[in-house]
């Protein structure tokens, strides 16, 4: 039998919340949070009228409801309903008769309350298995002693305990009293694969009938007694800051309270990672509707001057402390498209260098080189930032969509000067995050104004403000030269890849570790224009690149674009070359095959415009193949077939959704996404001019295939994003006899 | 500052606002009717679609002046008990990832099938097609009001 230990490092894991004197918990802040009305439409269950807390995660009515509480936000990868699951399998209960509620930031009861980096099942999986297995043991404890039976010979099923022998049952809920005061054991048994019963099988989305019928889930959706409505202005190109304001009139229109300057983040702040500000002051208009203050702000003159070259001390995760600089001026895309391209011609920091590519590229029979390119890129979240803030004396409470809330914490305290302990933040769903709500200057910009009108405050941005307001996904660029030798083996590579103000380059990657000459070099230019986590940031662009250039290596190669991959795949396998090759040359081949048999692959239709492309991140595998047609001088998209292997799967039906979802926005960006500088002014504000996919460009048709598999499960938010870039650009070139070398492609 | 009285979801609201405030921040900030929702305010992503009459409407281009008699449903007033065909198909397919944009995908799809109750593909897109799912969940909205229009 698996067993695992309750203690993670010395901190113990699963604790024991219950107060003495009986199980009942009363004061954690959720409770109140589960009203009888909602529980009873999403249960099978009346509410109990007492519940009972096995840890933090879990709390059980005596009538044998239970609740289990989210730990991570939801904002559409279908943890909420995904990761309860996987605690409600180990406690071995109907799923029916479970309710879900979203935890509140609590660094003492969850580890990792993050989103980001496809990382929330990752690393979730083996507590929230901890704590559905710990509660099942508690339970199981409490009837062997109340029967006086031995604890081994107790077993559990759909929130019954049975002893066979004495022909003894008992509900989880008339156990779940004594269950919780009973001591947190050491070590538990956990479910065999096999077992389960829930993971792997299709659940609703917990919150579905709450969507579908508009109640308040969102941020957005905040509204309380008392509140006001505040709305920022940021300067409106980068490199500017604030320099003076004539608000007479504004705030003399009807129902405005206040303008004035705030200061995001204090002068002596040390950053942490996701503490990117890219406007460190900007003026907040208060006032008690939104539309009043909409009007407000078109009324509001406000003059910006240039900023000098500043620098910031940042301490990013797992790293020392170090010192950046943001450099002045008013940058341009033209510019920086021709500084790429300077760059990529010279010398730069030398990743990884295996063999002797120099020599293999003069032996070489042929030689291809291509370079690549893609623009800045906006999330666009279709909720805009917001929060809400009530800041009192001494304590604040936070209420909103944010990914990664510990952080965030820590971050707003250092602002208000007031104690983290004294901070309470609640999470609301997230309108999409996309790695965009990992940095929550907009949650410092609510805590701050509502500290100065001392009161409670929700902060919004309009669309204008939110695609204007920096935290992009970086400018790309990336050439490659492959060396075939006169029997079409590749026998060397050389990637040189750079970004402003990153580079995009995972040396370690396919297919480094498969060819015998590489070198990969890497370079990046400074910029005032901020940039962020973006749904598989660097990735979305190295794979972009990476597989349009092997689809034309492969074809100068003369061999079958799959195929071709996976000969390289195979001495990846059997020969790798050098050591850190970051991905499992078995894993990778799987998808591939598998989505070579499932799209039919070279089943001789010359009437389809195929492109194939495959590409390992975030932990996981996915391979693709586009069907795409050319009508009216644009592209149509038949058919996407993808392949994925990211190990166990929880809720298949939610996890395709999120893997046509990744397939959906890639191909929008990778046909559509696109901003520009002037001046260090974006070009684009609003959707009438930033082109998101819309139905009628989206694929008819999405097939989604997962290898089965017994691996603890990885990422799924990201790795479809990646590979279908390279798909629509493979499919392009049958579609037109053209290759598409920069984003977007545009039609 | 006016006064109207606006039927909404077959109850009359009386509001005391700007002749100019858009029905969007009506609905959100004086009724706290927040299912409808904003996303870009110049009628390009459709998050805030209401019925006015029988018709798909951008609330945030259309002022509270605007509306007089006219009839105004939100999502939570398209059914009493959230069972309105297209919201028992959008629960079936489980169409939404993030789901902020589904309320105004639910009120242009339910205003397209009434219009049209056996809409082919091409005009399904036709009259989606206003609608932004940053999410991408484009597929499962087209099976949806297709798993509508037969129920
Ligand atoms: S908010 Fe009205 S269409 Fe976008
Ligand atoms: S479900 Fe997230 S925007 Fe549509």
């Amino acid at each position: 039998m698996n067993t695992v230990k309750t203690k993670i490092d010395r901190r113990t894991f699963i604790k024991n919340t219950s107060l003495a004197g009986g199980g009942l918990v009363l004061g954690f802040s959720w409770l109140n949070s589960c009203k009888p009305k909602e529980a009873e439409k999403l249960s099978a269950m009346e509410m109990p009228e007492e519940w009972f807390q096995m840890n933090g995660y879990i709390k059980i009515g005596e009538n044998g409801l239970v609740t289990i509480m989210s730990p991570n936000p939801e904002g559409g990868q279908n943890i909420k309903t995904s990761m309860p699951m996987i605690v409600a399998d180990e406690l071995d209960v109907n799923w029916k008769n479970v309710v879900v509620e979203q935890a509140p930031l609590n660094t003492d009861l969850y580890t990792r309350q993050f989103i980001g980096g496809s990382n929330a099942i990752r690393f979730g999986w083996s507590g929230l298995r901890m704590a559905g297995a710990t509660a099942r043991q508690m339970l199981k404890e409490a009837a062997a002693m109340a029967w006086g039976v031995p604890v081994a010979e107790i077993t559990t099923s759909g929130g019954i305990i049975t002893h066979q022998t004495s022909n003894k049952s008992a509900s989880y809920g008339e156990m779940a009293s004594a269950a919780s005061q009973i001591t947190v054991p050491e070590e538990v048994p956990l479910k065999e694969i096999k077992d389960f019963n829930i993971i792997g099988t299709s659940r609703k989305n917990v919150d579905g009938t709450k969507i579908v019928t508009g109640k308040p889930l969102f941020g957005i959706d905040t509204y309380q007694d008392g509140m006001l409505t505040a709305m920022i202005i940021h300067p409106p190109a980068f490199g500017l800051k604030f320099k003076s304001m004539d608000d007479a009139e504004a705030k003399s229109m009807p129902g405005i309270m206040n303008i004035f300057p705030i200061k995001v983040l204090k002068d002596d702040y040390v950053r942490q990672h996701f503490d990117t500000c890219t406007f460190l002051e900007v003026v907040a208009i208060v006032g008690k509707t939104t539309w009043e203050v909409m009007q407000a702000k078109k009324t509001l003159q406000v003059a910006w001057e240039p900023f000098e070259t500043y620098t910031e001390e940042r301490v990013p995760y797992g790293r020392s402390q170090y010192t950046m600089t943001i450099p002045a001026g008013l940058e341009n895309s033209e510019v920086h498209t021709a500084k790429m391209a300077d760059m990529a011609t010279k010398k730069a920091t030398e990743v990884r260098r295996d063999g002797n590519p120099e020599t293999a590229f003069k032996k070489a029979a042929k030689v291809v080189e291509r370079t690549y390119t893609a623009p800045f890129l906006v999330h666009n979240c279709m909720e805009p930032m917001n929060f809400f803030a009530n800041v009192k004396e001494n304590s604040a409470q936070l209420i909103g969509p944010l990914q990664k809330a510990e952080l965030t914490e820590h971050a707003v305290a250092a602002q208000l000067g007031i104690p983290e302990s004294n901070i309470d933040i609640q999470l609301t769903r997230l309108g999409g995050g996309y790695g965009r709500r990992s940095y929550a200057h907009w949650v410092m910009e609510a805590a701050l104004i509502s500290q100065k009108m001392k009161a409670p405050v929700k902060l919004v941005y309009s669309r204008e403000d939110d695609m204007t307001g920096g935290i992009y996904r970086s400018t790309y660029h990336v050439s490659y030269k492959a060396a075939l030798d006169a029997d079409n083996n590749l026998t060397a590579v050389h990637v040189n890849a750079g970004g402003i103000p990153e580079s995009p380059l995972y040396a370690n990657r396919f297919p480094a570790g498969a060819v015998d000459n590489y070198l990969a070099e890497s370079w990046s230019i400074d910029s005032n224009i901020t940039i962020g986590s973006f749904r598989a940031p660097r990735s979305n662009f190295m794979a972009s690149a990476e597989q349009s250039f092997l689809d034309e290596v492969a074809e100068a190669a003369g061999k079958d674009p799959i195929d071709f991959r996976l000969e390289l795949l195979k001495k990846a396998k059997e020969n790798p070359v050098g050591e850190r090759n970051d991905y499992d040359a078995e894993r990778y081949a799987g998808v591939l095959q598998l989505v070579k048999e499932k799209s039919n692959w070279g089943n001789g239709d010359t009437s389809l415009n195929r492109g194939i492309s495959a590409y390992f991140c975030h932990n996981s595998y996915a391979a693709q193949v586009v069907d795409m047609r050319w009508e009216n001088d644009k592209p149509i998209i038949d058919k996407v077939t993808c392949a994925i292997d990211c190990g166990i799967v929880i809720n298949p039906d939610a996890a395709t959704n999120l893997c046509e979802g990744g397939i959906v926005d890639g191909i929008g960006n990778a046909l559509y996404g696109e901003l520009t500088f002037i001046n260090g002014v974006p070009q684009k504000r609003n959707f009438d001019k930033y082109r998101m996919i819309r139905m009628s460009e989206s694929p008819r048709e999405i097939e989604i295939h997962f290898v089965e598999s017994d691996v603890n499960p990885t990422g799924l938010g990201e790795p479809t994003f990646p590979p279908i870039f390279a798909a629509v650009a493979n499919a392009l070139y049958k579609a037109t006899g053209k290759r598409h070398y920069d984003q977007p492609f545009v039609f | 500052m006016a006064t109207f009285n606006l039927k909404i979801n077959g109850e009359t609201k009386e509001i005391d606002v700007d002749p100019s405030t858009p029905m969007l921040w009506v609905l959100r900030d004086h009724i706290k009717l927040v299912g409808t929702k904003y996303g870009c305010g110049i009628a390009q992503c459709g998050a805030c679609t209401i019925h006015l009459g029988d018709n798909a409407v951008r609330s945030c281009q259309l002022p509270v002046s605007a509306v007089g008699e006219q009839e105004i449903t939100t999502i939570e007033g398209l059914s009493e008990n959230g069972d309105h065909p297209v919201q028992k198909a959008w629960l079936e397919i489980d169409v939404p990832q993030c789901g902020y944009c589904q309320a105004g995908q639910i009120m242009t799809a339910s205003a397209l099938l009434k219009r049209n109750p056996h809409p082919s593909d091409t005009e399904i897109e036709t009259a989606m097609n206003g609608n932004i799912c940053r999410c991408g969940t484009y597929t499962r909205i087209k099976t949806a009001v297709k798993t509508a229009a037969e129920s």
